[in-house]
């Protein structure tokens, strides 16, 4: 206590001025924010579906008061949010996704140290704190098994380290093949019932685009990055050719091609599923920002780490995998996460594809009559979901750095 | 004496119109240790830069070990993995450990096994005094030790002919004679050397044949007593001059 007195004495009232300062601020920010305290907490209805909304509406109207925010709107359409009109009775795939992302997480943390480590308890917190907010039992039931498979597999891995040879083969081998089990989960296909992509959305789908998008723009943007400097000149000619038309070209214009017109281009027979063309329109723009960021890295790594790698006889090859590559991606980390953030939030373009993410669901709940007028709820929650996730791929971006900084300058 | 293992004749190499080597002409024979000095601009770096091909000679030949340096990229690399070079900046891989830059040449190059190549490395860092820092990272050593580091790794290609670019010229004073120790005892191993430095002392002390350069050529060369003593060009008397009363 006598501590907390010290703190303010030092920091708000240290001075006559200082003081007067902190009573102006204080009655600002009680100002501004006392209404939205008022909507946002005391007023605001919490559960009791779209009925319990409109009854608290028009009591405030008839005392002649404003209302407060309606958030029962986010629990009611939660299945909305997350999935989109995907089917109820599959929604069970998802949740196996999201089982064996998490048990591969949990595995692999087990297996590198550092940075997935983080991932980890960064995501078991994160399911935890899930647990508390008001879902239903079998909804945190749900949740409590993502902990479980994070964790689990954590526990196990002096056994996986100790009596399967080249696990890290393995385990990467099984972070290549995920993206294709899981869009085989979520899509169908064999055994599964079919599940058309335009059905999938929500936040699935947002996460979906988003981790397709980055997982294949980043090898073909080094790739291109490597072919802009290539000495072989149609190599080098096609790389220029194509970041720059791309990057010449507004996202939507991307996607709205790739939706609408190649159809027009592709024989009939050959139809590209809906979702699949907004991930190959993501991919593609993203990979000639990703290549103009690895082009700067390349070109700051110093000649005299070129020159000390062909001087031990390391090849072209050797030295661009082993000397210059680690250190430009190294470089360029901060801006391919801006690069990637950039696309988590894009995905919001999809609707042009007739797609329904996580933004565009918001928009469509906000449609439905019962629940007009609760557009700030859905577009806040929209919001706070897109910075949950960009800021954590933001972290995660500075843990990269400090832990690839090593005994660095 | 032993057999010839660089032969150069008749050099030259052009930066655009300005003609750095002019003409340079001279062998080096199995374990001489020679010393390489000279004005600044005189073409003494670019020279042992021609050696294993950093920088491309226009004119002239250049025979390695019998193998004559052009523009077939197989040879260029063979002959990469018998010179070891050490350059004025080190120029170690900052993004990996002591041990890491020094096994990686010998495990992708030479194809060494993992284990093998890590024993020899640890000698090699024994042999530079500096075994115990084998897993820190460059940055995290002085100058001397990281210029030390670098002469283990160009050692674990097991070169026949070890290159040194002013190896001193950026070390503090009190890091240059650690660097210099292993130096001579390099030399004293029997290893071919052609190094250039200003360190006059190295050079009386270990060196068989100086050679002076200036504009692009050689000027004078002669054992070290004789260059000291008796230097025979207006141009050399200069140079030692001033670089001896400074």
């Amino acid at each position: 206590m006598r501590l907390i007195f010290r703190w303010l004495r030092e920091n708000l009232f240290s001075t006559w001025y200082n003081t007067l300062l902190t009573v102006l601020v204080i009655w600002f920010l009680w100002v501004a924010f006392s209404g939205l305290f008022q909507w946002a907490v005391r007023d605001a209805v919490w559960s009791g579906g779209a009925a319990a909304c409109q009854q608290a509406r028009q009591l405030a109207q008839a005392e002649g008061r404003s209302w407060g925010a309606c958030w029962t709107v986010i629990p009611e359409n939660l299945k909305l949010f997350l999935a989109g009109t995907y089917p109820a009775g599959e929604l069970w795939r998802i949740w196996v996704c999201v089982y064996i992302s998490a048990a591969m997480l949990g595995l692999s943390a087990g297996v590198w140290r550092g940075l997935v480590r983080d991932v980890v308890v960064a995501l078991g917190a994160a399911a935890l704190v899930l647990l508390v907010l008001p879902f239903s039992w079998t909804e945190r039931l749900w949740m409590f098994g993502i902990v479980l498979a994070l964790v689990v597999p954590l526990g196990l891995r002096w056994v996986a380290r100790s009596r399967i040879p080249r696990v890290r083969w393995i385990l990467g081998g099984g972070w290549l093949a995920l993206p294709i089990l899981v869009v085989w989960l979520i899509g169908g296909g064999g055994p599964l019932p079919k599940v058309e992509s335009t059905q999938w959305g929500g936040l699935m789908l947002t996460v979906l685009l988003a981790v397709i998008g980055i997982v294949a723009s980043f090898p073909l943007g080094v790739l291109l990055a490597l072919g802009r400097q290539s000495t072989l000149p149609i190599v080098r000619w096609f790389s220029i050719l194509y970041i720059e038309i791309v990057r010449g070209v507004p996202l939507i214009t991307v996607i709205f091609m790739a939706s609408l017109m190649l159809p027009l281009f592709l024989p009939g027979h050959l139809r590209i599923d809906q979702a699949l063309r907004a991930m190959i329109a993501f991919t593609l723009f993203t990979a000639a920002y990703i290549a103009e960021n690895v082009r700067g890295g390349l070109q700051s790594i110093s000649r005299g780490q070129i020159e000390a790698a062909q001087a031990l006889g390391l090849s072209h090859w050797l030295t661009t995998l082993f000397i210059v590559l680690p250190q430009a991606l190294r470089a360029v980390i901060p801006a391919n996460v801006g690069q990637f953030i950039s696309l988590f939030k894009d995905t919001s373009l999809v609707f042009v594809a007739a797609l329904l993410d996580l933004f565009n669901i918001g928009r469509s709940i906000l449609a439905n009559p019962q629940w007009l007028g609760t557009d700030r709820e859905v577009l806040l929650f929209v919001a706070f979901v897109y910075w949950v996730f960009t800021y954590a791929m933001a972290h995660l971006s500075r843990r990269l750095e400090t832990i690839l900084g090593v005994g660095e300058r | 004496m032993s057999e010839e293992i660089i032969i150069c004749r008749d050099v030259h190499k052009w930066f655009g119109d300005f003609h750095v080597l002019r003409g340079v002409t001279t062998t080096v024979r199995k374990g001489e240790v020679v010393v390489i000095c000279g004005p600044s601009g005189s073409g003494k770096s670019t020279f042992i830069r021609t050696l294993n091909r950093l920088e491309e000679h226009q004119r002239g030949q250049i025979i390695i070990d019998g193998i004559e340096l052009t523009h077939d990229i197989k040879n260029i690399e063979a002959i990469r993995r018998e010179i070891g070079m050490v350059f004025q900046s080190f120029n170690l891989f900052p993004h990996l450990t002591v041990l890491q830059n020094v096994t990686l040449a010998p495990i992708w190059v030479r194809k060494m096994k993992r284990s093998e190549a890590e024993d020899l490395a640890m000698q090699l860092l024994a042999r530079v005094g500096i075994a115990e820092q084998a897993h820190k990272y460059p940055a995290q050593l002085s100058g001397g030790q990281q210029q030390r580091v670098a002469i283990a790794r160009a050692l674990a290609m097991q070169p026949k002919i070890m290159l040194f670019d002013e190896p001193t010229s950026a070390l503090d004073p009190e890091m240059i004679k650690e660097v210099l120790d292993v130096m001579r005892e390099l030399a004293r191993s029997g290893m071919t050397m052609i190094v250039i430095t200003h360190e006059m002392g190295f050079a009386r002390e270990v060196a068989d044949r100086i050679i002076f350069f200036d504009q692009g050529r050689i000027v004078e060369e002669n054992t070290p007593d004789e260059f000291f003593k008796n230097p025979q060009h207006e141009r050399t008397k200069l140079f030692l001059s001033q670089i001896l009363h400074h």
